[in-house]
């Protein structure tokens, strides 16, 4: 490798630390994702550019064929679909370094180096279960399957038996490595179980759980990188790969945190049957009365109200909601209401998310007021219209000591003087736990789809 | 470049990254996430140089739709956050716009209530 690439590999590395900084900052966000861009294209150009390098056509036609693929799909993917494509797109990563490791076993017996094939065996290992793991995430977040966790019979013995056999057959490779095809051979069959474990490994997770599987992953893959870099002795893929597998592994803790969630909870829970997500089918107390009305007798209460609060969760994403209840919020405040959304951490599907999508439908910035500021706003609320949310308005989360979701921090919505629900139906959230709000004699209930339901009472504010 | 000079540019990097982002808003966890994740795209540089000196069908049938995936990684995650982001930087915009128009419509609320529905988008 030439001074010159070597030159070059570090500009990336440093770009690359720079756009991670800049994305930790609403201000310097972009600059930072398109600094971060910037170094990438550095570093493929040198390399396709290098002397010795074989194969350049068809590397080249294949960098095209990826960026054909990827850009259109990154382009048209919806605002609300925007987690299972970055799972999808850390998947085909992983997928990628899995490749590069088979590829560089392949030489290895050539390499008498046990440390590199450790690194493959790791690499091969950890990429797979990234790969399929993320295409399981992406099947959850895409309603291709169910977001209930699945358990597959005997999976509590299973799962650990099918990792132990993929560690096994890669510490069989690594000690055959120098053999003839010996190796081959059992690292062929330790990715094929570690293919497996990946999806093992993510089926029992709940829907609510999915996106810090998803960051946990791509912290995977930043390993699995780092790891491929040590083979190739590359110092930008070792930066790169463990800057991401360390600033990976720190947002998997600080979106854990934000749901009041352990890490194993999250990935073992439904084993030990403490998962939030939904373990506990539709129980729902269907004897206990509630209150439900219709948007004519809503709109009444929400245009003559003093000070209104809006609480998107996830029914309204799926909806696809937001631009509605903007309209309805403009609305409300041309008659003198004073409206402000209250965004919960995890709103959404993924923390922040909510956020994206109600900027998508330009909401006003100083409209929204985070967890912390709206909590004391709600006691001089006079109606707190929850739409699509449940589980982060549960009072349980704050006062039942026994409940799965005890500890979660909660936007006190049961403050508001009065509470009006838009729900699909009486389903309980993704931790399928009963809400007491829902039955309180403050609340009201308006079923239907959000959209629909928004709708209505726009046309009924309007004909006020 | 010797173990130790790996090992310790491996440690080095464990740190920064850690520190980079020990102090980020929820908001912004979703773009950081997909940004993390099209950085680690630049595994397309290991299946450039692997690709590029394959031998053999298997070997080069590997690398290149190594190539191909690790390429849709890190074009795709750029561009999606770039996405998202675009919305953060427009929602700049939108709240001086929102702010001017919500005095405009404050005035404009006790003569003809409702008619600042349509807020000019940015």
């Amino acid at each position: 490798m030439s001074t010159a690439t070597q030159v070059a590999y570090l500009f990336t590395a440093l770009c690359f630390i720079l756009a991670l900084k800049g994305l930790s900052s609403p201000k310097h966000a972009r600059n930072g994702n398109l600094i971060g861009a910037l170094g990438a294209t550095v570093a493929v150009v040198v390399t396709v550019s290098q002397r010795h390098l074989g194969h350049r056509v068809p590397i080249i036609i294949a960098i095209v064929a990826g960026a054909i693929i990827a850009v259109p799909a990154a382009r048209m993917v919806k605002m609300t679909a925007i987690p299972q494509m970055v799972a999808m797109f850390n998947g085909v990563g992983g997928g990628a370094a899995m490749l590069v490791a088979l590829d560089e076993f392949l030489r290895l017996h050539r390499v008498d180096s046990s440390a590199a094939a450790i690194a493959v065996a790791f690499t091969a290992i950890v990429g797979s279960v990234s790969f399929t793991g993320s295409l399981i995430t992406f099947g959850k977040l895409q309603e291709l399957m169910t977001g209930r966790p699945i358990l597959v019979p005997g999976a509590r013995f299973v799962t650990p038996l099918v990792g132990l056999g993929a560690v096994g057959c890669g510490i069989a490779a690594v000690a055959t490595a120098s053999g003839k095809t010996g190796g081959v051979t059992f690292l062929v069959i330790c990715t094929v179980l570690a293919l497996g474990l990946g999806v093992l490994f993510v089926l029992p997770v709940g829907g609510a759980d999915v996106p810090v599987v998803i960051s946990l992953l791509n912290a995977f893959t930043g390993l699995t990188v780092a790891a491929s870099g040590y083979v190739l002795d590359n110092t930008l893929l070792i930066v790169a790969g463990t800057l991401v597998g360390a600033s990976g592994t720190m947002l998997t803790l600080l979106m854990a945190r934000a749901m009041g969630r352990s890490i194993t909870g999250v990935l073992f829970g439904a084993f030990s049957g403490s998962s939030t997500a939904g373990s506990t089918a539709e129980v729902v107390s269907s004897d206990r009365a509630v209150k439900s009305a219709g948007a004519d007798d809503i709109a009444i209460l929400l245009a003559y109200a003093r000070k209104v609060a809006i609480v998107p969760g996830y029914g309204l994403a799926v909806a696809q909601a937001q631009h509605t209840i903007r309209e309805l919020v403009d609305l409300l405040e041309s008659r003198g209401v004073e409206v402000f959304y209250a965004i919960h951490p995890v709103a959404g599907r993924m923390p922040g998310h909510m956020n994206v999508l109600l900027a998508e439908a330009n909401v006003p910035y100083e409209q929204l007021k985070e967890m912390d500021d709206a909590n004391p706003e709600f006691s001089s609320t006079d109606v707190a219209v929850v739409v699509g949310a449940n589980d982060v308005v549960n009072p349980a989360a704050r006062d039942s000591v026994g409940s799965p979701i005890y500890g979660m921090p909660i936007l006190n919505v049961d403050e508001a003087t009065n509470v009006v629900f838009m729900k699909r139906s009486m389903r309980p959230g993704f931790a399928g736990i009963d809400n007491a709000l829902l039955y309180h004699p403050k609340t009201t209930l308006f079923f239907g789809d959000a959209k629909d339901s928004l709708s209505k009472l726009v046309a009924a504010v309007k004909a006020i | 470049m010797n173990n130790v000079g790996l090992l310790t540019i491996f440690m080095l990097s464990i740190f920064v990254g850690f520190e980079v982002i020990s102090k980020v808003s929820a908001v912004l966890h979703t773009p950081l996430m997909s940004g993390a994740n099209a950085i680690h795209g630049i595994i397309l540089v290991g299946a450039i140089l692997i690709t590029g000196t394959s031998s053999g069908a298997v070997q080069l049938t590997l690398g290149l739709v190594a190539v191909v995936l690790a390429t849709a990684n890190m074009v795709g995650g750029f561009v999606v956050t770039d996405r998202m982001l675009e919305m953060f930087k427009g929602r700049g915009k939108a709240a001086k716009a929102a702010s001017k128009a919500s005095a405009a419509t404050a005035a404009a609320a006790s003569a003809a209530p409702g008619s600042a529905t349509d807020r000019p988008a940015s």
